[in-house]
């Protein structure tokens, strides 16, 4: 399996416990520019895209705020609701019209805490999905599509 | 093929990106035998030297076309050329793409920064025969908006899939942010009956390849152009050497079963 699909929940949580999280989810659906959360605000949901693209972006004083990734179908939206103080660390708005599955997160906490099995797996997936990011972003910050850097260039 | 560099004459330059120019070439008396898409030319300067540029465009009449970025004093020297300046040209060198082994299967196309210029072609010959090809999908990575090549013309492509990402996005862009390799996801395509077709720096390279390889595509189907420090385009000089290959002989295109091991050796 690719590391990428591993990280969607079909791959990343046992059959049980995804139809135990599945269970409480519900369909949402967000119009293009449509705000989903801002950097700060209290943590209490969380999604997985079905459909459509959202960009997560980071306020800057005095500018648009500038995207940093862009999420897409099967990708999970937000992590912040796992970890306290459960606060947003960026903010998400779509960019296409977008169907995906809510969650209440303190419903999905709770369920960790009753059930530890069920708590590790969640814990693990959204840790490879961080996981996935850092390295995505750290790849990133070595600017692969600039000039080689050292002498030689013809 | 021929030794020597046989003259050229710039007959159309089109500035790219601040630092990138795509110069169409018409041979000046004869021209050399026919370029297959991923060959590559010995691209001479007079006065400065030479450098091996991939074809982005071949011509039935001869002509070529190669996308320059101008990152030495050879490469800042070709960019410079005017129309009507006259270049030299030795080649075609190495080994190609291949596409037609793709025939009746998916195809994908991922391409990062100016590794878009030697699969144009490929891409355009695979979407000049619907009929022929499966599902042709072309995913391009780049580092900002200003650094993609050929923005109207991918627009233009009917393809049943392209993405186009970079890593950090100006105002006005309205595409996706992130590696390439996660557009993989959105692809049309069956990847154990697919083909895929990577060009670009090393490291986007091997993390695309990896992730088709674990998404069912055999290494054998997945063909990546490779770079070295090709000087005499002619497998003598070795300086483009890469483990038992030279890849100005034996490449630049490779495909992934053979590359995988050598780009794992640190030494290599």
């Amino acid at each position: 399996m690719s590391p990428s699909m591993a990280l969607r929940l079909n791959h990343a949580l046992p059959g049980e416990h995804r139809d135990r999280l599945l269970r409480i989810g519900r369909e949402v659906r967000f119009a293009p520019g449509a705000r989903l959360f801002d950097e700060g605000g209290r943590a209490d949901r969380f999604w997985i895209l079905r459909d459509g693209t959202l960009a997560l972006d980071l306020h800057v004083p005095g500018r648009p705020a500038p995207v940093v990734e862009t999420l897409g179908a099967g990708d999970l939206v937000g992590w912040s609701w796992l970890y306290e103080p459960y606060v947003w660390q960026f903010g998400a708005q779509t960019v296409t019209p977008v169907h995906a599955y809510e969650f209440d997160a303190v419903a999905v906490r709770l369920m960790c805490q009753d059930d530890t099995a069920f708590g590790r797996a969640v814990e693990h997936w959204v840790g490879r999905v961080l996981a996935h990011r850092l390295r995505a972003a750290r790849t990133r910050l070595l600017d692969l599509y600039g000039p080689a850097s050292g002498g030689g260039a013809p | 093929m021929t030794n020597l560099p046989v003259p050229y004459r710039v007959v159309a330059r089109r500035p790219e990106t601040a630092d990138t120019v795509t110069l169409r070439l018409e041979p000046v008396a004869d021209a050399l035998g026919d370029f297959a898409p991923g060959q590559f030319a010995m691209v001479h300067c007079f006065g400065r030297g030479e450098i091996p540029v991939s074809v982005s465009s071949v011509q039935s009449t001869g002509g070529l076309a190669h996308t320059v970025r101008a990152v030495g004093a050879v490469s800042a020297g070709l960019c410079e050329a005017r129309t009507a300046e006259v270049v030299g040209i030795r080649g075609p060198f190495g080994t190609g793409w291949e596409l037609e082994r793709a025939r009746g299967r998916d195809v994908v196309v991922v391409a990062g920064g100016i590794g878009l210029a030697p699969l144009r072609p490929l891409i355009l010959r695979a979407l000049a025969e619907p009929e022929a090809y499966g599902r042709v999908n072309v995913l391009i990575g780049a580092r900002t908006p200003a650094d993609l090549i050929g923005r109207e013309e991918v627009a233009g492509w009917r393809t049943a899939y392209t993405g186009v990402t970079v890593d950090r996005p100006d105002e006005d862009w309205r595409g996706d942010v992130g590696l390439v390799t996660d557009l993989l996801g959105r692809a049309h395509l069956t990847p154990s009956d697919a083909w895929g077709f990577v060009c670009g720096p090393e490291p986007m390279i091997r993390a695309t390849a990896r992730e088709l390889v674990a998404r069912g595509m055999p290494p054998d189907r997945i063909r990546v152009s490779l770079e070295r420090n090709m000087r005499c385009a002619t497998g003598h000089c070795g300086h483009c050497q890469l483990g038992p290959l030279l890849l100005c002989r034996d490449g630049p295109v490779v495909d992934w079963q053979r590359a995988e091991p050598l780009l794992s050796v640190r030494e290599l």
